[in-house]
Formats: C-alpha cells, sequence, structure tokens
C-alpha cells in the first residue's frame, strides 16, 4: 500500500470554500449525532440541513476490532477504514451546530473521541423494512444516557406501521418522540432536529423540577 | 462518498512523529473550534502549516480533519502542537455537564426555524 505523495501534499492545499468560512464571532459549537444502520439515509440527512456539502473525516480501525475479513485478495490488509460524514448549521454568530452521520456499530463510536460524550443529543435513524439492526443502537444510547429521538424514514417499498406499534416494536418509553421524515426534504429533515430540541427542552424541565 | 486517498499508517506515522492519539490534548473534540494567533511561518512542517492556514478563521477539528485529509486523531496531535507553541487557540465546545441547558437549546430552536 503506497502512499501517493503528491496526493497527499495536494489535500494540503485544500480548505474551506469563501462561503464556507466562519464569522470570527463563531465562538461555540454543539453537537448533534445521527446514528443509523447501513444505507438508512444518514449522509442525505444531513446533507439536507447543513449550509455546507458534507464532508467526510475518516479514521482508522486496527484489525483487533474487525471480524476476519477474508474476502479474497485483502487478506494483506491490516485495518480498516470507517467514514463518518458531517455537515454544519450556523445557529446564531456566535453558535454553531454539527451534525455528525455515523454507522450503528458500537465499535466504530470509539474511533471518534466524545463522538456522543459531548453531543446535545442524538437521531436514530429507523428503517422499517430491517427494524432489527436499530434495537442495539438504541440500547446502547440508554446505557449511555444519551438522550435521543427515533426518525422513521419512508421508504417507498417500507412497511408503515403506527407509532404505538414502532414504539411496541423498539421497545421505546411513552415519552421518546419518534417522528416519520423524508431525509431527502431539508424540512422533514429540519422538524426532526426540532423535535430532538424540543424533546431536550422537556427533559430539561423535568430535570429541573425534580 | 469515500475520496480520500489511502494514507498509509507508515506516512501517518511519520506525519505525528510516531506519536498516537494518546498525546493529543484531552480538550479537544470534533467540534473544538480553533484559530490561528498569525499567519503560517516559514520552516513549518507542511501538515502544520496547512492547519494553520485554513484556521485563519474558525474551523473545527472535523473540518480540519475533512480538508487535509488527514484522520481527526492525527490532527489532534498536529493540534497539540500548534497549542504548545501559541500558534492557535481552541474555543472550547460548550461543556456537556451544563447540558441540557435550556438557553442553549433555546438558541437552537430559534436557528433552526429560521432555517
Ligand atoms: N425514499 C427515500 N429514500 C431515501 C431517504 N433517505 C435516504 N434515501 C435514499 O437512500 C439511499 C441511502 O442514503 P444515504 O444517505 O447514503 O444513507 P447512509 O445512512 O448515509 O448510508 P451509509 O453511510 O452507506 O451507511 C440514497 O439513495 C438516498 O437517496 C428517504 O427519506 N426516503
Ligand atoms: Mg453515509
Amino acid at each position: 500500500m503506497d502512499f501517493n505523495g503528491s496526493e497527499q501534499a495536494a489535500a494540503l492545499e485544500r480548505g474551506p470554500r469563501s462561503e464556507d468560512v466562519l464569522p470570527e464571532t463563531a465562538t461555540a459549537a454543539v453537537k448533534v449525532v445521527i446514528v443509523g444502520g447501513f444505507g438508512v439515509g444518514k449522509t442525505t440527512l444531513v446533507g439536507s440541513v447543513s449550509e455546507i456539502r458534507p464532508l467526510t473525516t475518516e479514521e482508522t480501525m486496527t484489525q483487533a476490532g474487525v471480524g476476519v475479513d477474508d474476502t479474497a485478495g485483502v487478506a494483506s490488509k491490516t485495518s480498516t477504514t470507517v467514514a463518518m460524514d458531517f455537515g454544519r448549521i450556523s445557529i446564531n454568530e456566535e453558535l454553531v451546530l454539527y451534525l455528525f452521520g455515523t454507522p450503528g456499530q458500537e465499535r466504530f463510536w470509539f474511533l471518534w473521541r466524545g463522538l456522543f460524550e459531548g453531543a446535545l443529543g442524538a437521531v436514530v435513524l429507523v428503517d422499517t423494512r430491517r427494524l432489527e439492526v436499530s434495537f442495539d443502537v438504541l440500547g446502547r444510547l440508554e446505557e449511555r444516557g444519551v438522550p435521543f429521538v427515533v426518525a422513521v424514514n419512508s421508504f417507498p417499498d417500507a412497511p408503515r406501521y403506527p407509532v404505538a406499534e414502532l414504539r411496541g416494536a423498539l421497545d421505546l418509553p411513552e415519552a421518546v418522540p419518534i417522528v416519520p421524515c423524508d431525509a431527502r426534504d431539508r424540512a422533514s429533515s429540519r422538524d426532526v432536529l426540532m423535535t430532538l430540541m424540543r424533546y431536550l427542552q422537556t427533559l430539561a424541565t423535568t430535570q429541573e423540577a425534580s | 462518498m469515500s475520496d480520500w486517498e489511502e494514507t498509509s499508517p507508515e506516512r501517518l506515522y511519520v506525519i505525528t512523529g510516531g506519536r498516537s492519539g494518546a498525546s493529543a490534548p484531552a480538550e479537544l473534540d470534533l467540534v473544538t473550534l480553533i484559530v490561528a494567533r498569525s499567519g503560517p511561518k516559514p520552516g513549518m512542517q507542511p501538515e502544520h502549516t496547512a492547519i494553520v492556514r485554513i484556521c485563519q478563521a474558525p474551523l473545527s477539528v472535523a473540518e480540519i480533519s475533512a480538508y487535509l485529509r488527514l484522520p481527526v486523531s492525527v490532527v489532534t496531535v498536529l493540534l497539540g502542537d500548534l497549542l504548545d507553541q501559541d500558534r492557535v487557540f481552541a474555543r472550547a465546545p460548550v461543556p456537556p455537564a451544563r447540558l441540557p441547558d435550556r438557553a442553549l437549546i433555546e438558541a437552537v430552536i430559534d436557528g433552526l426555524q429560521r432555517l
């Protein structure tokens, strides 16, 4: 695996386009994590609401953390590359919100230190054709105490369930919002984030009252 | 949409001088905003120069990683050097201990409403 020196040198010349430069007044940033199974629409949702074209950050995972991949020809590969897409929304002159779309497998979360720990909360994207892939994610977020809402992506051939039925199937408490969404639609994606923020507000209110 | 060139582990090892992410400052989060204190100086390592160049305006650690196509774990080591040398400063993310902070959430809601 030879690195291409000139390509890497070219990357060092890159930077934000002039319209993507944050104002000098940007002093604080918060993040929300969009988590879900393979192909569920994470990147699409991030792209729908982001003010910048979604960017990608990659981290390399060593063999120890990965199942042995014996696909012919890659036997010599000792590491796996895991990508995370993210976008940005300027909330006001000072505050910036970052959205990270991350794979559902918990072993990937450790590649980015503090990905969830410092997050306001998470959006779990769910595809009703493959509900079972979400079970693990939901359990892990509950364990970690990360507040989350569930957004159900409306793929055309996906079965539609009443919310109560979904709640039962996902074993979610009454308080956790479940909302339909079309990740391709800006307003719909924005509403999902809004639902998360309103939910965080109720949590804060409950906390203050207790 | 992975159009990153494979940067070999050997290459990354050279960039950080063999240091791992463990030697990076713990306070650096993906969304810590980094701002350069001045322009790049001659004689700096190319990766340091690149960071100082793109951080003339505030930029998150994640964005630095994406533009320069270097893993966050490598970027944080490089930022550790630049912080030590007083070439950049870090605007810490809103600390999670304060969350959920009602005023902060309200600000986010206002911002989203304008989207
Ligand atoms: N009908 C419909 N299609 C969608 C929706 N969201 C995403 N898609 C499509 O589903 C496909 C996968 O979407 P991505 O955003 O790439 O999914 P992802 O979760 O980022 O996928 P990975 O990063 O590969 O795990 C794309 O072709 C999208 O156009 C949706 O809400 N409705
Ligand atoms: Mg994706």
